[in-house]
């Protein structure tokens, strides 16, 4: 694949005070040459998301009210499909992730010839200043997935993944909210999409840790993906 | 045994049920199949309020002692299967206002980069 056209998908919803930062902070190429394009797809914010967000060199897909992480980055990750992206990285609006690491996942995708490379922030130690709540929820995550799915991986619930364009039109995701990143990996282990994790780093700053998961979200989580199970 | 003060209230409020199912089918808001189940459902609970009996005998006939018993039985049954129903057409709608959302937001994808300052 010679100079694959990337594009960096991320969904914000209320994120005025960190997506100016997180977008400046992306590289616009990587792997010598092959160009990345920020796609931010506004998750029906009630603050200036947008606003901050058209300042930045980006491209900003606006959902007209709010319907969860899954659905907007979804709408980003068939937004690059269809506009001729071979490579579509999730990237996290909260400042978790690394932007350096982008070229990490987008390398082992295109050298090793990847459907999807997963972050794990449980290869090596990559997670900064983990509270161990959520590591043991983490954890539980990684067993249920493990039994539900059938699949084996260290880390379910991280949302820094790079697709390959082609791979990504083969699942069908309907999962609006955060159930999504369980959905998205039962969906790999049923289409046999060829993946692999990449240690990548996750920092738990203070505002992170506001924005992000409640641990308690993990049960209602668990439990719409064994009714999704059953009544699909 | 059903009072008759009982019976006669339920007779009006299922005679008002039936009525609104009627005109649900008139307005073309419900199905054919959806009006005759109502249909069905309200002559069920016309059957049972005006000839208790019927239902005394259903309750011995299933193994349930008092025919009041086998109704409420009958009709928690029903709403465990109307309130899966809901929740399965709640899922579905939820997918399709997704959809729209984002088809929308794709037509209308704005390129705030250098050169692209228009809405494409």
């Amino acid at each position: 694949m010679n100079k694959a056209k990337i594009a960096v998908v991320i969904a914000a919803y209320n994120e005025e005070t960190s997506i100016a930062n997180v977008v400046k902070a992306i590289p616009r190429e990587c792997l010598r040459g092959n160009p990345i394009t920020v796609v931010v797809v506004d998750d029906g914010s009630s603050d200036a998301t947008v606003k901050v967000a058209q300042k930045e060199d980006v491209m900003v897909l606006r959902h007209l009210i709010n319907r969860g992480q899954g659905a907007a980055l979804k709408t980003g990750f068939d937004y690059a499909v269809q506009n001729g992206f071979e490579v579509i990285v999730s990237f996290d609006a909260d400042g978790q992730h690394k932007a350096s690491e982008i070229e990490r996942l987008v390398k082992a995708v295109i050298e090793k010839d990847l459907d999807v490379a997963l972050g794990s922030r449980f290869l090596s130690t990559k997670a900064v200043n983990m509270p161990f709540s959520r590591k043991l929820v983490l954890k539980a995550g990684v067993l249920f997935t493990h039994i539900l799915s059938r699949i084996k991986v260290t880390d379910t619930h991280n949302g820094f993944r790079a697709f390959r364009a082609g791979a990504f039109q083969k699942l069908n995701l309907v999962q609006d909210r955060m159930e999504h990143a369980s959905e998205i990996i039962d969906q790999i282990s049923k289409h046999r999409l060829r993946y692999q994790e990449v240690p990548v780093t996750i920092e738990y700053n203070d505002y992170s840790k506001v924005k992000g998961q409640r641990n308690s979200n993990a049960l209602r989580i668990a439990l719409v993906m064994i009714l999704h199970k059953i009544t699909k | 045994m059903i009072s008759i003060q009982f019976s006669v209230f339920a007779a009006v409020f299922l005679l008002f049920a039936f009525s609104r199912v009627v005109l649900r089918f008139r307005e073309g808001i419900i199905s054919r199949r959806e009006f005759l189940f109502w249909t069905f459902v309200w002559a069920a609970a016309a059957l049972v309020v005006l000839y208790p009996g019927y239902s005394a005998d259903l309750a011995t006939r299933i193994g349930i002692g008092r025919g009041s018993d086998a109704v409420v039985y009958i009709a928690v049954i029903l709403l465990f299967y109307l309130m899966f129903r809901i929740y399965v057409t709640i899922g579905a709608l939820r997918r399709e206002i997704t959809q729209l959302v984002r088809v929308l937001a794709i037509d209308r994808a704005e390129d705030t980069s250098p050169g692209h300052h228009k809405k494409k």
